[in-house]
């Protein structure tokens, strides 16, 4: 399995042709406290760089992009009834939504895990 | 994930360290880089319900306005009752332009002859601007910059400032006066933005680290930033300037015909009195109400109101998650048709609507100090 993030803070972990997409513990910080979810359903096209999910704190709402194209396979519903778990833990039991990769090389232009903490520091 | 950008010129509040020292998450608001949270919005808004909260409102603009008939003058400029006003006795009054439009809400105290008011941070200069142009040459506007101003808010706020000075917890709600605190004056009056009892207390800047210090040391009280603010006054039902007011909006509009009393009705005589008076005998065409919402997610400021049949009835004007109710909450404008509690609306926000009440503010009841009645 391998992780990777996006510049707009979203990670993805993939294995074979499957990954799960979530936002990275950085994103949840600067959010606050998230009072809502929005993940996509079973069965939707998503585009690379396209929105996917929305995510609101108290004080804002964002969009959520899918750092990949391909066909969701599950939302995490969970998110519906506890959204802050997407505070508590972002990288794990908080993420968003479950894909089939359409094409694998999208993957080449995203950062790995090492490059995009250091990444945030610069910030 | 999208991201703002904002890199305006700022003001430092004279608390800018002693924000960033607690932990502050400095943002744009008003001009200045104010903390918008230190812990967490909602973590900071539950402990202001429960114990106190102090909040560093010195963004907003101090004045004293002074000279002989500054009550009077006063009066050609907003619709408070000035002449006749007690001393040391806060009034919420609104300067009004010609057309009764609202140009920014205020805190005005009469201090013998003088008039101390407290207007908003982001229309302060403005504020100062057309108010010196109308009056009269003998009146004189003070702009207080060397003042910061503090508020301390929730059930446990009397007990807490109590220990720091003694003989506040005797001041009734909306009363105010000086006191002496480590050699220097503090005006302190029992008023706030959140629904709780509370105080502000305007302190000389070169003081105000010293205080802050003082208060945050007792166990009840933590410091608290602009989002648990904006939520606190939104459960109070409290209109916000530059969102739920504007120029576009008058007192009758927005709710707020206390602040025109008896005299001031009968008499007219303030700005836009012929479009108020109106107002006030037939109704005003739209008025500011609040919605309860349906789900979790927030509709938020400029989200459309639509009746059953999808035409556009209002709009709404701040909105967001209530951390005391667990639910979305907004306020807005309405046509008057559909301003009565328990009319079904639906709100449309980024092409999704939403089912919606309106419901009576405020939305959390307030719990403003009662002095106990005497035997």
């Amino acid at each position: 399995m391998s992780l990777y993030f996006t510049k707009e803070h979203e990670w993805i972990r993939v294995d074979g042709d499957s990954a799960t997409v979530g936002i990275s513990d950085h994103a949840q910080e600067a959010l606050g406290d998230i009072v809502f979810v929005e993940v996509p359903e079973a069965g939707r096209r998503v585009s690379k760089g396209r929105e996917a999910a929305v995510v609101e704190s108290v004080k804002a709402a964002s969009d959520v992009y899918s750092p990949v194209s391909g066909e969701v396979t599950e939302g995490n519903q969970t998110l519906a009834d506890d959204p802050s778990l997407v505070n508590s833990d972002p990288e794990g039991q908080g993420w968003f939504f479950k894909l089939k990769l359409d094409n694998p090389s999208e993957l080449d232009g995203l950062m790995d895990e090492g490059a995009y903490r250091e990444w945030i520091k610069t910030l | 994930m999208s991201e703002i950008d904002d890199s305006a010129i700022l003001d430092k509040l004279p608390l800018d360290s002693w924000h960033r020292a607690h932990g502050g998450r400095m943002v744009p608001f008003a001009g200045y880089e104010m903390p918008v949270q230190y812990e967490g919005i909602i973590a900071e808004h539950l402990w202001t319900r429960e114990n106190a909260g102090m909040f560093d409102v010195s963004h907003m603009g101090q004045l004293l306005i002074h000279g002989r008939s500054a009550d009077a003058a006063l009066e050609r400029l907003m619709p408070g009752d000035f002449q006749f006003a007690a001393d040391m006795k806060p009034k919420y009054s609104l300067l009004l332009d010609e057309d009764g439009g609202i140009i920014d809400d205020l805190m005005a105290t009469r201090r013998g002859d003088d008039f101390y008011v407290v207007v908003n941070g982001a229309t302060k200069h403005g504020d100062i601007d057309y108010m010196q142009r109308r009056l009269p040459e003998d009146v004189v506007i003070d702009y207080m910059r060397q003042q910061a101003l503090l508020a301390l808010q929730g059930p446990r706020a009397a007990e807490v400032l109590e220990t720091i000075i003694p003989g506040v917890s005797e001041l009734g709600f909306m009363q105010g006066g000086p006191f002496q605190w480590q050699g220097r004056t503090l005006w302190i009056s029992r008023s706030g933005y959140t629904g709780e009892d509370g105080f502000e207390i305007s302190v000389p800047a070169i003081a105000a680290e010293t205080l802050a210090d003082a208060i945050v040391a007792h166990e009840l009280a933590k410091p608290i930033g602009l989002g648990a603010r904006d939520s606190l006054r939104l459960e109070a039902g409290l209109p916000l300037y530059g969102h739920d007011l504007d120029t576009r909006t008058t007192p009758v509009m927005a709710g707020l015909t206390f602040a025109i009393n008896k005299r001031r009705r009968a008499e007219g005589g303030f700005p836009g009195a012929l479009r108020i008076l109106a107002e006030l005998d037939n109704g005003p065409a739209e008025k500011r109400v609040g919605f309860e919402i349906d789900g979790r997610q927030p509709v938020r400021e400029g989200a459309l109101v639509l009746d059953g049949e999808g035409n556009e009835v209002g709009t709404i004007t701040s909105g967001g998650f209530s951390p005391s109710l667990q639910r979305p909450i907004a306020m807005g404008y309405v046509a008057a048709p559909f301003a009565e509690p328990g009319t079904a609306l639906k709100l449309e926000q980024r092409g999704k609507l939403f089912d919606a009440r309106v419901v009576p503010m405020p939305f959390v009841p307030h719990r403003y100090y009662r002095k106990e009645a005497k035997p």
